[in-house]
């Protein structure tokens, strides 16, 4: 599995004690990204995809606990020093958060923020990091990049605050970025700019990326592989195109109903998925989708069914009922 | 930021206003008659009243708190009827005094303070954490004047490092000035270094959670820059607010301690002024102290637009 891959994320479980019980947020998951590779990781809020993410980061909560293996290139996260860690990271594993109102420091000019970064990887004197930094303000499309470094968060708008954001990560040249919700917290026109830019960089730096989203869409045309996350689990995983083409898990099927549709009659109800996810500090001793599944039956409430491959061995879901492929009910 | 400073500048003008107000008629609300006061028991009727036409006593309320505010505004605050002292020629004397033990204080206090609600706030939850949390809470409960008498104890009676009481000022004998202030100005900064760290740890703790944080931890920045460079300045301003109010404070002399130490600073003039009602001097020593307490904020406000760019460019 872990083969020529940059990023293999093993059988990690990630619980969190809180006053109402122990919560599973992540539970038993295994990915892999290649180097210079797009992962999409979709699921609704909640998942325990942003936990997947910072695990992956070591940014987890004081009190949380972390079982597993996350191999990055080559050395296993969970065993290395904090010091060892600390170079690891903005150098070689860089992240943009969801909300750039809140990610960057408001106290800290955009120029210190960035330059600090590029000082503490690289050896730069101030004028090379300054002109580094506004040739990276420049590769994101910010416009006037010398007279920003200056500038304070608060005096940018949403979009250019996260291609500040997407600057600072880029800084180093990484050889994965995280992109934990990236546009969520953007106006819809800001939205496909950005992910356009990040898919931009990626490919220009070969770098590997995860794109983690609520929005089937966002991954859909920009990711090599999507894993569809469900209370804590991978519950489908497949190459991206194979995905959309068909889908097996009922869930993925619902997510992707749940997206308003241009093509869709004026005034149609927007179909929701019923229900909500399970209590995660109840675990479910049958599937955790079936509750709100409207293909269970008994044995979904009775056994957890295990990820297992569909023809292609790349394809992967973990449901007892999966959905016939468009191909199979047309024939 | 100079729109900012004219604005704030003038929101002085009715707080200082309205601070003489006060002042003024709290000293002549008081009962009894200064003139009686000033001539004692054996004054005669006609004696008395001389005097109080000679000081304007007569005058209705509002006439003598505007002769007064007049005054004031041309610099001439009155003189004490006992020593024939102005008031700036006493406070002048006192103040150097004051303002001294107020810095020395203040330095101790931050010096103490600071840096144990950064360990505090970095790990907090932690057994360091929760010890100092409670000797903190242990030692606001110490008055000033036990914590004295402690410290004059041990420095001074049994260990014989340094002068129990008095004052040298500090241009004769730098050295001998600084050895007289160590002790009334630690016996302060115990009293204050609680609430300094109480309050930076608790909003250095509410920084660390912040997403800017956690991004600075991403970015592989070390410890100390991340708790230096990005919390320490954004949560500064409580204690921005906390110093700055002790600082106001102190400027109208801290009474207890100059008493203990026999320290001649604001404290004791104003001690003194109650005591023989020397009100004239009582009058210009609160309202010069209220102006400094004012002046005081202003500042803070000020250092709040310095610490976040935010509230320099009106945007919060």
């Amino acid at each position: 599995m872990t083969g020529n891959s940059l990023l293999s994320v093993e059988d990690v479980t990630v619980n969190l004690p809180t006053p109402r019980g122990n919560l599973r947020a992540v539970d038993h998951v295994d990915l892999t990204v290649g180097a210079g590779r797009t992962l999409g990781v979709v699921g609704e809020s909640g998942c325990g995809k942003t936990m997947l993410s910072r695990a992956i980061l070591q940014l987890l909560p004081k009190k949380a606990k972390l079982s597993g293996r996350v191999m990055f290139d080559g050395q296993d996260l969970l065993k290395l020093s904090p010091e060892k860690l600390r170079q690891l990271r903005g150098r070689s594993l860089a992240v943009v958060f969801q909300d750039p109102m809140t990610s960057l420091n408001p106290v800290l000019t955009i120029g210190t923020q960035l330059i600090e970064t590029l000082q503490e990887h690289l050896e730069l004197d101030d004028a090379a990091a300054t002109r580094r930094s506004v040739e990276l303000l420049a590769a994101v499309g910010i416009p006037a990049p010398e007279q920003r470094l200056a500038q304070y968060p608060h005096q940018l708008s949403g979009g250019m605050r996260q291609r500040v954001a997407i600057a600072i990560a880029l800084s180093c040249e990484p050889k994965l970025l995280i992109a934990d919700e990236p546009t969520t917290a953007l106006d819809v026109t800001i939205q496909a700019q950005i992910l356009d830019l990040l898919a931009r960089e990626q490919r220009r730096r070969h770098m590997a990326m995860i794109i983690i989203t609520h929005d089937l869409g966002v991954v859909a045309g920009r990711t090599d592989e999507v894993a569809v996350m469900y209370a804590g689990r991978v519950v489908e995983r497949a190459p991206t195109p194979d995905l959309f083409k068909k889908m097996r898990m009922p869930y993925t099927e619902a997510l992707l109903a749940a997206l308003p549709r241009l093509d869709a009659a004026p005034h149609t109800p927007l179909p929701a998925i019923s229900g909500r996810p399970p209590d995660p500090t109840r675990p479910l001793r049958g599937c955790s989708f079936s509750p709100r599944c409207r293909y269970a039956l008994a044995r979904c409430q009775a056994e957890k069914p295990a990820l297992e491959a569909a023809e292609t061995s790349a394809h992967t879901f973990a449901c007892f009922h999966p959905i016939e492929t468009r191909a199979d009910a047309n024939a | 930021m100079a729109f900012f400073v004219a604005r704030r500048l003038l929101y002085l003008v009715p707080v200082l206003i309205a601070v003489s107000l006060l002042t003024f008629s709290i000293a002549s609300l008081l009962p009894g008659d200064l003139a009686y006061t000033i001539l004692g028991d054996q004054a005669t009727p006609e004696n008395v009243a001389a005097l109080r036409a000679d000081m304007g006593l007569d005058q209705p309320i509002w006439w003598r708190y505007l002769s007064w505010l007049g005054g004031v505004l041309q610099g001439d605050f009155g003189r004490s009827f006992r020593t024939g002292q102005t008031v700036l020629q006493a406070v002048g004397e006192r103040l150097p005094v004051s303002i001294e033990l107020m810095l020395l204080a203040q330095l101790g206090a931050l010096g103490i303070g600071v840096p144990l609600a950064i360990i505090c706030a970095a790990r907090s939850g932690g057994p360091f954490d929760r010890f100092m949390t409670g000797t903190a809470f242990g030692m606001l409960s110490v008055p000033t004047f036990l914590s004295a008498i402690l410290l004059i104890y041990f420095f001074a009676v049994e260990l014989r490092w340094l002068p129990a009481t008095g004052y040298v000022p500090f241009g004769e004998d730098p050295a001998a000035n600084l050895r007289f202030m160590v002790l009334p100005a630690l016996t302060l900064a115990l009293a204050e270094w609680p609430s300094i760290m109480r309050v930076l740890r608790s909003d250095m703790i509410a920084t660390l959670q912040e997403d800017y944080i956690s991004l600075a931890k991403a970015k592989g920045l070390k410890a100390s820059r991340i708790l230096f460079v990005h919390a320490l300045k954004p949560s500064s301003l409580t204690l921005v607010t906390i110093t700055g109010i002790n600082i106001g404070r102190l400027i109208g002399g801290a009474v207890i301690v100059e008493t203990v130490f026999a320290l001649p600073g604001i404290g004791r003039l104003l001690i003194g002024a109650i005591l023989t009602r020397d009100l004239i001097i009582l009058q210009g020593v609160v309202l010069l102290v209220g102006a400094g307490f004012v002046i005081m904020n202003f500042i803070v406000d000020l250092l709040y637009a310095v610490l976040d760019p935010r509230i320099r460019h009106g945007h919060a």
